[in-house]
C-alpha cells in the first residue's frame, strides 16, 4: 500500500521509509508540512503518518486543512507529546488514530494496516457477521460457533475475538486491544491482554486442529486460517 | 564594596532617593504657602492697625479744630510732630502751603482729593520720598487740609523677617531631607546590594546560601523571607530532580546493558538463523521495556507539571474500577486468586477517565504481583472498592499480602523505589508514583493504609458535586 510519511526528523523518515518497504509497502516520504500537504492532496496515498510538530505547518493544522479540502486518507499522528489531551486534540482536528513517541514500529505498522483497511473499507459498513475458517462471528446474535458448534463466550471475550476476526490476517497489537475492547489507551503494566487472549485461546482453539489465534513475535496477535 | 564612583549615579536613581527628593519639594512647597500665609494675615493686620489709629487720630484732631480753631490744632500738630514715633501730620492752608507738621514731601495731587491711600513721603527737611507711608486726607472746615499717616516701612521690616525665615526653613529643610534621604537610601541600598550579592553567589550555583532577615519585619524582610522559602522550594526540587536523575540513570542502565548484551551475543554467539532470531526478539523485548519506562517518566513528569484541561470530563469512577477490574480478573485468578469488586453506584468524578483507569490498573497490578504471596493456601481475595465518604470518591484496592512497613510508606510513593522483597518481581518502581500523581492532578491524594495483615492503596479524588440532579 502507498503510505506518505511526514517527518521532520531525517533519520527518523528514513528508518520508517526503509521499514516500511521491507514490510511490503511503498512509502513516500516529505521533510516538512507544506510539502506534506501538496503530497497528501495529489497523491493517491492509503495512509497518512504525520509528525505532530512539523517546521512550515503543524501536524494538526495539516490534517485540518486536508479534511477541509476532502481529503479523506486515514491519518496516524506521531507525537512526541503523549499527555491524554494531545490524543484528543488530535482526533479532534481529523487524526484517525494517535501514536505517542516513542513507539516501536511493530505497532505503528500494525496500526497503519488496520487504518489502511478501514481506509478501504469505508462506505461499505461493518459486516454482520465474519468468517475465518471454520469460525463464525455473527454480530446480531452474538453467536460463535467453530466447525458448527457453538462456542459460549463472555461478553468480554466476544469483544476481544469480534475486534481480532474483523481484522483477520492482520497484526493487532496489545495495546490496540486496549484500546478497543476496554477503551483505556494506557500501557498495562504486566501481560494483562495476554492472559486474556489465551483464555479466549483456550475456547477457541482447544480441541482444534488448527490453531486461528496466532502470537506475532513482538508485535502482537493475528487471526488467520493457516490452511489459505 | 561599591566603588565610590558608581555610587552617586546609583544612588539617584534608587527609589528611596526618588521618595526623598519628592517629599523634600513637597515640604518646601508647603513651607512657602504657610509663610506666604502668614505674611500676607500680618500684614493686613498691621495695616488695619494703621488704618485704625490715623483714623482715632484725625477724628480727634477734627474735634480740636472745630472746639478751638486753627492755632489749637497747629500747635497739637507741633508738638505729636516732635514726639519719637511719631505719627505722619501735615497741615496746610487752602493754598496748599505747609502750617504744620513732619513731612517735607509729598507726590504731587496728594492733598487734593480727600481719603485714604498709600504713598511714598519724604520726612521732614528731606527732598527724596523714600519712605513709603498709609495716609488720610482730611478736609477742614474754612479750606485748610489735614493729613494723617503713619510709616509702613515696620510692614516691609516684617515681610522681611518672614522672608528670612522661609529661606532658613527652606535651608533646613533641604539638609535634613537630604541627610534623611541619604541615610534612608544608604541603609535599603546596603541591604538590597546584600541581597544582590547572596544571589549572585546562588546563581553562581551555590542553592545554600539564604538572604539575611533584618529582624526589622518591615517589606524588605518580607520580601527576604519569601525569596528564601522560594530558594527552599527550588532546593527541594533540585534535590528531587538529581535524585531522580541519578535513580534514572541507575534504573536504565540495567535495561540498558542487557539489551548491549543480548545484540553482543547474538552478533557472536548465535549458531543457527532460529538462535539469532531468538535473540534479536529478546533485544526488541528488552526495548519495548525501556520504552515503557520512559514513556511512564514523561508521563509522570507531565502529571506532576499539573495542568490538563482538555482531556478533562465528567465520568463514572465506578465504571473505571469495574472496568479495570474485568481487565485484571483473568490475571487475578492466573496467579491463583481472584479480585473481589464492590462498587457504590453514583461516583461521579471530573477528570481523566484515562488517568484514573491507569492508576487504579496500577494499583491492581502491585496487589497482585505482590499482594499474593502467602505460603501455601490460596491467596487471599484482592479487593476492589469504590466509595463514597462525604466528598470524597474512595477507589481502594486491597491485598492480605506483607504490606508495606509504616515508615516506608510515603517512601514507596518516589519513583523508582522497590522495596527488597519486590526486587526480583519485575517491574520498575514507577506504578505508585504514577498513581500518586494521578491522585494529586485530581486534586486528591494516595494513601496507603494497613490492610490488617496486608496493604490497602486508597486512591482519594473529590466528588464531582451533582449539578443537575
Amino acid at each position: 500500500m502507498r503510505i506518505l510519511i511526514i517527518e521532520d526528523d531525517r533519520e527518523a523518515r528514513e528508518y520508517l521509509g526503509k521499514a516500511f518497504r521491507e514490510a511490503g509497502h511503498s512509502p513516500d516520504s516529505a521533510s516538512d508540512g507544506l510539502d506534506g500537504y501538496a503530497l497528501a492532496r495529489e497523491g493517491n496515498y492509503d495512509v497518512l503518518v504525520v509528525d505532530r510538530m512539523l517546521p512550515k505547518l503543524d501536524g494538526l493544522s495539516l490534517i485540518r486543512s486536508l479534511r477541509e479540502q476532502k481529503v479523506e486518507t486515514p491519518v496516524i499522528i506521531l507525537s512526541a507529546l503523549g499527555q491524554v489531551d494531545d490524543r484528543v486534540k488530535g482526533l479532534r482536528a481529523g487524526g484517525d488514530d494517535y501514536l505517542p513517541k516513542p513507539y516501536s514500529f511493530s505497532e505503528l505498522l500494525a496500526r497503519v494496516e488496520v487504518l489502511a483497511r478501514r481506509g478501504g473499507n469505508a462506505g461499505r459498513g461493518e459486516a454482520t457477521s465474519y468468517a475465518v475458517g471454520d469460525l463464525v462471528l455473527d454480530r446480531l446474535s452474538h453467536r460463535v460457533t467453530r466447525g458448527g458448534q457453538e462456542i459460549l463466550l463472555q461478553p468480554r471475550e466476544f469483544r476481544l475475538l469480534e475486534y481480532l476476526v474483523r481484522h483477520a490476517g492482520q497484526v493487532v497489537t496489545r495495546t490496540m486491544l486496549l484500546e478497543h475492547v476496554w477503551d483505556y489507551h494506557f500501557d498495562p503494566q504486566t501481560n494483562v491482554i495476554d492472559v486474556h487472549v489465551s483464555r479466549l485461546r483456550s475456547k477457541i482453539d482447544k480441541g482444534f486442529d488448527r490453531p486461528l489465534i496466532h502470537t506475532i513475535r513482538g508485535a502482537g496477535y493475528m487471526v488467520r486460517d493457516t490452511a489459505k | 564594596m561599591t566603588p565610590q564612583s558608581s555610587f552617586l549615579p546609583k544612588l539617584i536613581r534608587t527609589t528611596a532617593f526618588r521618595l526623598s527628593f519628592a517629599y523634600l519639594l513637597t515640604f518646601a512647597v508647603f513651607a512657602f504657602v504657610i509663610l506666604g500665609y502668614v505674611a500676607w494675615n500680618a500684614t493686613k493686620v498691621l495695616d488695619g492697625q494703621i488704618v485704625d489709629t490715623i483714623e482715632a487720630e484725625i477724628t480727634g484732631l477734627a474735634e480740636q479744630y472745630r472746639l478751638a480753631g486753627i492755632r489749637r490744632l497747629v500747635a497739637i500738630v507741633d508738638r505729636r510732630s516732635r514726639q519719637p514715633g511719631a505719627s505722619l501730620y501735615l497741615v496746610t492752608n487752602f493754598q496748599g502751603e505747609r502750617i504744620a507738621g513732619n513731612i517735607g514731601s509729598l507726590p504731587p495731587g496728594t492733598l487734593d482729593d480727600a481719603g485714604q491711600r498709600e504713598i511714598a513721603y519724604g520726612r521732614a527737611e528731606e527732598e527724596t520720598r523714600d519712605h513709603s507711608a498709609i495716609v488720610r486726607v482730611f478736609v477742614l472746615p474754612g479750606g485748610f487740609r489735614l493729613l494723617v499717616g503713619r510709616d509702613v516701612d515696620e510692614r516691609a521690616r516684617i515681610r522681611d523677617i518672614i522672608g528670612r525665615a522661609f529661606g532658613l526653613s527652606l535651608l533646613l529643610i533641604g539638609v535634613l531631607g537630604c541627610l534623611g534621604g541619604w541615610f534612608v537610601t544608604r541603609r535599603v541600598l546596603k541591604r538590597v546590594d546584600d541581597m544582590t550579592a547572596t544571589t549572585e553567589t546562588i546563581m553562581a550555583g551555590d542553592l545554600n546560601g539564604r538572604l539575611q532577615i533584618a529582624g526589622t519585619g518591615d517589606e524588605l524582610d518580607r520580601l527576604a523571607q519569601h525569596l528564601n522559602a522560594m530558594l527552599d522550594r527550588i532546593g527541594e526540587l533540585m534535590t528531587g530532580l538529581t535524585e531522580v536523575s541519578n535513580n534514572i540513570a541507575h534504573d536504565l542502565k540495567t535495561p540498558l546493558t542487557r539489551l548491549r548484551n543480548r545484540a553482543d551475543e547474538a552478533l557472536r554467539g548465535a549458531r543457527s538463523d532460529d538462535e539469532l532470531r531468538a535473540s534479536l526478539d529478546a533485544v526488541i523485548e528488552e526495548s519495548d521495556n525501556l520504552i515503557r519506562v520512559f514513556n511512564a517518566l514523561l508521563m509522570i513528569a507531565r502529571l506532576e507539571a499539573g495542568h490538563q484541561s482538555e482531556g478533562m470530563a465528567d465520568f463514572d469512577a465506578a465504571e473505571v474500577a469495574r472496568g479495570v477490574a474485568d481487565l485484571y480478573e483473568p490475571v487475578a485468578e492466573e496467579a491463583g486468586t481472584e479480585l473481589q469488586l464492590e462498587v457504590e453506584p453514583g461516583l461521579s468524578v471530573h477528570g481523566s477517565r484515562e488517568l484514573l483507569g491507569q492508576a487504579v490498573a496500577n494499583l491492581v497490578d502491585n496487589a497482585i504481583k505482590y499482594g499474593t504471596e502467602t505460603a501455601g493456601a490460596r491467596p487471599a481475595p484482592v479487593t476492589v472498592r469504590a466509595r463514597r465518604d462525604k466528598d470524597t470518591v474512595i477507589i481502594a484496592v486491597g491485598d492480605r499480602g506483607p504490606g508495606i512497613p509504616v515508615d516506608d510508606r510515603d517512601r514507596v510513593l518516589g519513583r523508582f523505589v522497590r522495596l527488597e522483597q519486590a526486587r526480583t518481581r519485575p517491574g520498575f518502581g514507577l506504578g505508585l508514583s504514577i498513581a500518586a500523581a494521578v491522585a494529586r492532578l485530581h486534586g486528591g491524594a494516595l494513601k496507603l493504609n494497613d490492610n490488617e495483615p496486608g496493604l490497602e492503596v486508597q486512591l482519594c479524588v473529590p466528588l464531582r458535586p451533582v449539578a443537575s440532579a
